[in-house]
């Protein structure tokens, strides 16, 4: 809604509407990147204490990590792979379009980009179901009982004769669900924003530039988190 | 837009809207502050109830007031409440939100209505976790170890832990706008050390608010998802590691520590320059001690592990990690006592809390190195002297802080003076009150009374009759301030602009401030707390 109009017009700064707090609109785009950047160190941090989870199984059952790492579907998740660069890479072009003043072009990479998001989530979900279907969902696999502890009962404890899996090996599926599960809420919101950028984009005055680029900063943030957990889940158990 | 902000007279200031949707629907930075006030507020009385409730109960040593159980749950409450809810919001989200704008010469934060979403996620998480009490409350300390939240606690931990978690995400916007305010809205020629130290001290603060909170948010999520799911990493039955938790928990809340006591040294800064009539002594040193500390509070989170069985040797470098925190810590009281040497000293209200700042937050970091030797921490893990310690930072400290800064900026906020002989006389019931509720706790801590029991043998009943004797004055120390400034509401008298002669872009403008702050952006080149002379005359009376 503020800072550089994408269009044909060379005086689309003249034309721009900057918010009362701010003196020049430098100013008004430099706070919304600089903001962007600080969210994704934050982001950082909210994964980083994951990946800590992470590296103690690994550290303490590293077999078991990799010898569960091999139940994932490896073929899915390297094509999942592929598919989230190969949209990192479009996000890019979409963003050099924009900043050429090519608004369609622009608002077209920007639902392919989306588009390719959908097909993450939809091959991440065949994935989901597959492992599932292999009997590998934590908690589930055991038989639920009730059971009634100190201080009041809760359900979803595993039985008490059932026992958890002896070397933990639901611990490493447990971490595969939570830290992919917590990315594609983000591959999500990722593919709401970029659809509504490009919604936008379809008319010249539609978004600013800036708005563009920083949703590209987000999308290859969730990109990069990606780049980490391919190899730290799918490719603990495998050697060249 | 333009039109609102010609009105240098005080005439249209930001309060002159009154319709309750013209307030739920702000974007500016002050009516945000004076909505987050209000909410703290309540939210200290709630954790005020709870924490009166423990002390009544232990002045005898077989807690005749209260079950063991709601005992328990009382001082889970009092503690979530007062670090989530009241400490971590307190000056930074009230006086950071109304001030530091006003300081750096800005009309409003970075992201106006990311600062609104803030206030609702804070009330949203603030609902939640009452929701959590009335539906039949939490007992496992406001720390919600592992295993008692996973698996021992009644299941009203996971809705606890939600609205911990909301309410997470409210410190984060907030430290957001508050690091981008400072970097991109100074006014011109408004360098970073011609800032305020209450600007720096909130800059530090936000770092930690950006930085640590995510952490904390991923530990109650991991949390829930253990009660939900049953499987856990924080469960050694499965292969996880309690002792894991206690890292990442910890890693957040050192930091989050300092959250709690940086921007009070900010407020007190401002205070003790103001009413010395003395520029600060040593600025840089203060400036960059506050980073410091916010920097070190990131690699401390080990002292709270001397006994949970983490090796020797990182013991040893938490233990001296934590005695480096002192350093910047003491630069900062060094160089406000040497702000006071020969300074036109007056006691006006704001002035007694940060003195009282001054010497309760010493006492409280001393004993807290005595707590950071390892062979001495053995001995008084988890009795009351970390009790006593954390309470003077965070009471002492914190608390007394943000009655100084409220009292310093209360004409700006409201346009009114408060009276000022029942100001100062709150201020001292509430030092006295102070010292008598906690400072027997150091005594009986060392003797062995250990924290969070619910009974306790005959011999320390003495100390705690002292502590809720003190608890009560201390009680008084603040019902006096919520009688005094609602009445200056409606019959204070009207605060001039600058009622304290204080230096500061926020003097500048009218008081209340009008609705777009300054009229035209101003010149930041001055000199930072230009006071004229030691001789020069004391603030009005």
């Amino acid at each position: 809604m503020d800072d550089e109009r994408i269009g044909p017009t060379k005086n689309v700064r003249e034309t721009e509407r900057l918010h009362s707090h701010f003196v020049t609109r430098e100013q008004q785009e430099d706070a919304a990147t600089l903001g962007m950047w600080v969210f994704l160190a934050t982001e950082v941090l909210f994964f980083g204490a994951i990946f800590m989870g992470y590296t103690y199984v690994r550290w303490s059952y590293p077999g078991v990590v990799e010898e569960a790492s091999r139940h994932l579907e490896i073929v899915l998740g390297s094509i999942n792979t592929g598919v989230l660069l190969t949209s990192s890479f479009i996000m890019a072009a979409g963003v050099l379009l924009a900043e050429q003043g090519r608004h369609r072009a622009a608002a077209l990479a920007l639902a392919v980009t989306a588009l390719m998001g959908v097909v993450f989530l939809v091959i991440k979900g065949t994935e989901y179901s597959m492992v599932i279907g292999e009997g590998y969902l934590p908690g589930f696999t055991a038989q639920l009982e009730p059971v009634s502890r100190p201080g009041g009962g809760y359900y979803g404890a595993l039985s008490e004769g059932g026992g958890p899996v002896p070397g933990h090996e639901e611990l490493f599926f447990w971490l595969y669900f939570v830290m992919t599960g917590l990315h594609a809420l983000h591959v999500a919101i990722g593919v709401i924003l970029l659809a509504g950028l490009a919604w936008l984009l379809r008319k010249p005055q539609g978004i600013s530039l800036n708005t563009v680029r920083n949703t590209g900063l987000y999308w290859h943030f969730v990109d990069l988190v990606w780049v980490f957990l391919f190899p730290l889940l799918y490719l603990a158990g495998h050697r060249l | 837009m333009k039109a609102t902000e010609e009105t240098p007279t005080g005439e249209n200031n930001y309060l002159t809207k009154h319709t309750l949707r013209s307030w739920l629907l702000t974007t500016d930075h002050k009516r945000i502050g004076v909505l987050y006030l209000l909410t703290i507020l309540v939210f200290f009385v709630i954790g005020a109830f709870a924490a009166a409730l423990v002390r009544l109960d232990l002045v005898t040593p077989r807690g005749d007031l209260l079950s063991s159980e709601m005992y328990n749950r009382m001082f889970t409450l009092h503690g979530v409440i007062m670090v989530w809810f009241f400490l971590i919001p307190s000056i930074p989200a009230v006086m950071g939100n109304f001030v530091l704008p006003l300081m750096v010469g800005a009309r409003d934060v970075a992201f106006p209505r990311l600062n609104l979403l803030s206030w609702y996620l804070f009330i949203t998480g603030g609902v939640v976790a009452l929701y959590a009490i009335l539906e039949g409350g939490v007992d496992t300390g406001w720390t919600f170890y592992t295993p008692y939240s996973t698996t021992y606690a009644n299941p009203q931990v996971v809705t606890m832990v939600a609205g911990v978690f909301i309410a997470g995400f409210s410190s984060i916007l907030t430290g957001l706008n508050l690091i981008i305010t400072t970097h991109k809205l100074r006014a011109p020629g408004l360098t970073w050390f011609r800032l305020p130290l209450f600007v720096w001290t909130l800059y530090a603060t936000s770092l930690i608010l950006v930085l640590a909170t995510p952490v904390l948010a991923m530990v109650l999520f991991l949390i829930a998802m253990e009660r939900f799911w049953g499987i856990g990493i924080f469960d050694p039955a499965q292969g996880g590691d309690p002792v894991l938790f206690q890292h990442l928990f910890w890693f957040y809340s050192p930091p989050a520590v300092y959250i709690m006591i940086l921007p009070g040294m900010g407020v007190v800064s401002e205070v003790i320059t103001c009413f010395a009539r003395k520029k600060l002594f040593g600025y840089p040193f203060v400036a960059g001690a506050s980073v410091a500390i916010a920097v070190f509070g990131f690699l401390v989170w080990g002292h709270h592990m001397f006994v949970s069985g983490q090796s020797i040797y990182s013991g040893f470098m938490f233990s001296i990690l934590s005695y480096l925190v002192a350093i910047p810590s003491a630069i900062k009281v060094f160089n406000w006592t040497a702000t006071l040497y020969k300074g036109s000293i007056s006691f006006d209200t704001p002035m007694l809390y940060a003195l009282g700042f001054l010497g309760l937050f010493t006492a409280g970091g001393l004993t807290g190195l005595v707590l950071a030797a390892t062979a001495v921490d053995v001995h008084v893990t988890d009795t009351y002297f970390i009790v006593a310690h954390f309470h003077y930072i965070m009471v002492g400290g914190m608390v007394l802080a943000f009655m100084s800064g409220l009292h310093f900026w209360w004409p700006k906020i409201t346009g009114r003076m408060y009276p000022e002989l029942m100001g100062r006389l709150a201020a001292v019931v509430a030092f006295i009150g102070f010292n008598l509720t906690f400072f027997p706790q150091f005594v009986m801590g060392y003797l062995g009374m250990p924290r969070r029991y619910h009974t306790y043998p005959d011999e320390f009943q003495f100390y705690h009759i002292l502590s809720t004797a003190g608890a009560s004055i201390l009680g008084v120390g603040y019902l006096l301030p919520l009688v005094y400034l609602l009445w200056s509401l409606k019959r204070g008298a009207r605060a001039p602009a600058n009622p304290w002669h204080a230096s500061g872009l926020e003097w500048t403008v009218p008081s209340p401030p009008p609705t777009h702050n300054f009229e035209r952006i101003p010149d930041g080149s001055g000199k930072v707390y230009d006071y004229p002379s030691p001789a020069a005359p004391p603030p009005i009376d």
